[in-house]
């Protein structure tokens, strides 16, 4: 888009650059995506482990283009009038009695009194309609996968025209489309046809060298061989077939966790004591305790 | 693809061909996927090896399983021949294995039923009462393609559960909105006052069919009931195969046609009517989809005589981690039904403790019974 502000958006190279002063760490697949996104004025659909970064992108894009975060969090049942719009219908109710009580003796017009009900002011901005009218901004629709069908299908009409329509006041169209993050973490499979409105990210966890540079980016002034420890921990844990694999967020806790309670290096004191952090299955983490000094040796 | 050149001349021509090779990998590439990849390239720097991968991948695939598949044809497309001639792009995949069609009659049975048609539409009424409580594996061709016929007819009712959703109802809070318009429609006056409530939702069902060698006799009737089931409500129903592996099959049994359905089923099920690692496979299916909510609140059934040559502890525990998240666990063992049977194969005792419900679904009428069972679960 030509009027998005210049900069970031110049090339893929260029956004990662931007990502990266936020301290989001883009690979080159994660900043062509991005990129791709804001040029083709597409949604991104970001799939992937949980904690694998795909909430913190459309924070940190919001930051890179100064524009506001508006986040839809989905959730079963969810319906128009939570994603959308609704009339503000206690004020409504006040507005007629208040037309009642100035109209003296005379016989309201139905028409008129109609009209003024339905005043914009009388519209509550849900987040889609909110962004539509915030320019610019980014918005984030979380976890689609738990919303039911009817509601991808109603958002594929408004991801494509950038527009709503509200039958008593008519189309509400973004000046500037607002760039739009969908994440999901694959409990259902989400309907081809609003994937395909889409760029596709499947997002994995980051390798060692990486893991290692997001613990510094998140946690300024993490001693060196704390974090290479716990992200060769985490990366060992992720391959010990647990119920819940830990994700980029559950290595961010776990070595905050660490610092907290004073620990510069990682051995199996300190890890039994804060494995709280990393392990959310108490099956996990008996099984991980019993063979912590093999997993710290590696 | 019969084209052989290398593609350097136009650089579009080139592309279309790589999404070309990528359809014939099994990848979901339409006509609009080609055009997003056209013009990803178009914002991007075309010969770049890492951008136009990227390009092609954000705009080709879309699932976790399309990116190896990917890779390789991508792989394999731009690298440069080394040496000799350039690869040849054909379809090399093996044409699908016809397993499926060698479990359901032969079309010969067609013909043999010509002969007697007029006799069976007579003797119809009566046989379907006979056909509905015969064992499932005992059948012969004729009754098998009558069977079909009886599953398609099916109307299964769907389990239900309470939505957050509000519907306008007799009962329940107070609707402003629906109060207010009625109320306009009076010149403001509020005569009555309007309701909404809870509204019902459909309820999760999880279908999980053993297809290993020992349920082979049952498998096609079973993998046909869960198409119904399936086809009935295509956004709520799930269904897998479980042999030495899990495959989703939720995909292909929502294709209309029960028989093309099932052929692209039989496809998809790579190990068809080999062992079972019930534990093994278990654990994968709440892994994968079980835990991040397929099986959460839904009924999930288990359709398995509960052969484990496997250690049955791992299933014992998969089960007890399936308990808690599923609405009810329902286990189906065809021969539950038969005369005699008590539930003492390694399997069944395992999972025996963690089940709602123990049916046989050995028979169109217990396979009647059980959608029964799922329906007031």
């Amino acid at each position: 888009m030509n009027d998005r502000p210049a900069g970031p958006a110049d090339s893929p190279a260029a956004l990662a650059a931007a990502l990266r002063s936020t301290g989001y760490l883009a690979d080159d697949g994660l900043a062509t995506a991005t990129f791709l996104a804001m040029r083709m004025n597409r949604p991104l659909f970001c799939e992937g482990e949980p904690g694998t970064g795909k909430t913190a992108l459309a924070q940190a894009l919001a930051q890179v283009l100064g524009a506001k975060l508006i986040r839809l969090q989905c959730h079963d049942g969810i319906d128009a009038s939570q994603a959308l719009y609704d009339w503000d219908f206690p004020r409504q109710l006040l507005h007629l009695r208040a037309l009642e009580a100035t109209a003296g003796s005379g016989a309201l017009d139905t028409e008129a009194v109609e009209a003024s009900l339905y005043d914009p002011r009388f519209l509550l901005a849900r987040p889609i309609l909110e962004a539509l009218q915030t320019t610019p901004s980014v918005l984030l629709i979380d976890e689609i996968d738990r919303a039911d069908d009817e509601f991808e299908a109603f958002l594929l009409e408004v991801l494509t025209e950038h527009a709503v329509t509200i039958p008593e006041i008519g189309e509400i169209r973004a000046t500037v489309p607002p760039l739009v993050v969908l994440t999901s973490n694959r409990t259902r499979e989400v309907h081809d046809a609003l994937k395909r409105r889409c760029l596709y990210l499947w997002l994995d966890h980051p390798d060692l060298a990486r893991e290692i540079e997001i613990l510094h980016s998140r946690l300024p002034g993490i001693p060196e061989r704390l974090a290479a420890q716990v992200a060769g921990a985490v990366r060992a844990l992720r391959q010990a077939d647990l119920l819940k694999p830990p994700g980029v967020a559950e290595t961010i806790d776990w070595a905050r966790a660490l610092q907290l309670v004073g620990a510069n290096h990682l051995d199996v004191d300190s890890a039994a004591a804060t494995l709280g952090a990393v392990l959310k299955y108490r099956e996990d983490a008996d099984r991980v305790r019993k063979q912590l000094d093999t997993l710290l040796a590696s | 693809m019969t084209s052989t050149e290398t593609p350097v001349g136009d650089p579009i021509e080139g592309l279309v061909g790589f999404t070309v090779v990528l359809r014939s990998a099994g990848l979901a590439v339409t006509t609009d996927r080609v055009a997003a990849f056209l013009s990803a390239l178009d914002a991007l720097d075309v010969t770049s090896r890492t951008q136009t991968y990227w390009a092609g991948r954000l705009t080709l695939c879309s699932d976790p399983d399309d990116l190896p598949r990917y890779d390789r044809a991508f792989e394999d497309w731009f690298t440069p021949p080394r040496g000799g001639g350039r690869t040849r792009i054909v379809d090399e995949r093996k044409p699908p294995p016809p397993k499926l069609a060698a479990l359901t009659p032969s079309t010969q049975g067609e013909s043999d039923d010509e002969g007697t048609e007029s006799t069976q539409v007579f003797t119809r009424a009566s046989g379907n009462e006979v056909l509905r409580n015969r064992d499932l594996a005992e059948l012969t061709p004729s009754e098998r393609e009558h069977l079909r016929r009886l599953l398609a007819l099916l109307r299964p009712e769907l389990p239900t559960r309470r939505s957050r959703r509000l519907r306008p109802s007799r009962h329940g809070a107070t609707d402003p909105g629906r109060t207010l318009r009625a109320a306009l429609r009076d010149h403001g006056e509020m005569r009555h006052l309007r309701r909404r409530d809870q509204s019902r939702r459909p309820r999760r069902v999880v279908l999980l069919v053993d297809v290993s060698g020992s349920m082979e006799p049952y498998a096609d009737a079973l993998l046909r009931f869960a198409h119904v089931v399936v086809r009935r409500s295509p956004g709520t129903v799930e269904a897998f195969t479980l042999g030495t592996r899990l495959t989703r099959i939720t995909r292909e049994l929502r294709m209309r046609d029960a028989d093309r359905a099932l052929a692209a089923a039989g496809r998809a099920i790579p190990d068809w009517s080999g062992g079972t690692r019930l534990g093994e496979v278990m654990r994968a299916f709440v892994d994968r989809w079980g835990q991040r909510g397929a099986a959460r609140r839904a009924v999930v059934v288990v359709f398995s005589d509960g052969w484990e040559r496997g250690e049955t502890e791992l299933l014992g525990v998969q089960m007890s981690r399936l308990h808690r998240l599923a609405h009810k666990l329902v286990w189906v063992n065809p021969h539950a039904g038969k005369d005699g049977y008590a539930p003492v194969q390694g399997g069944i005792v395992a999972a025996l403790p963690y089940l709602d419900d123990l049916l046989a679904g050995h028979s169109l009428a217990t396979l009647e019974e059980l959608l029964e069972v799922v329906r007031n679960a």
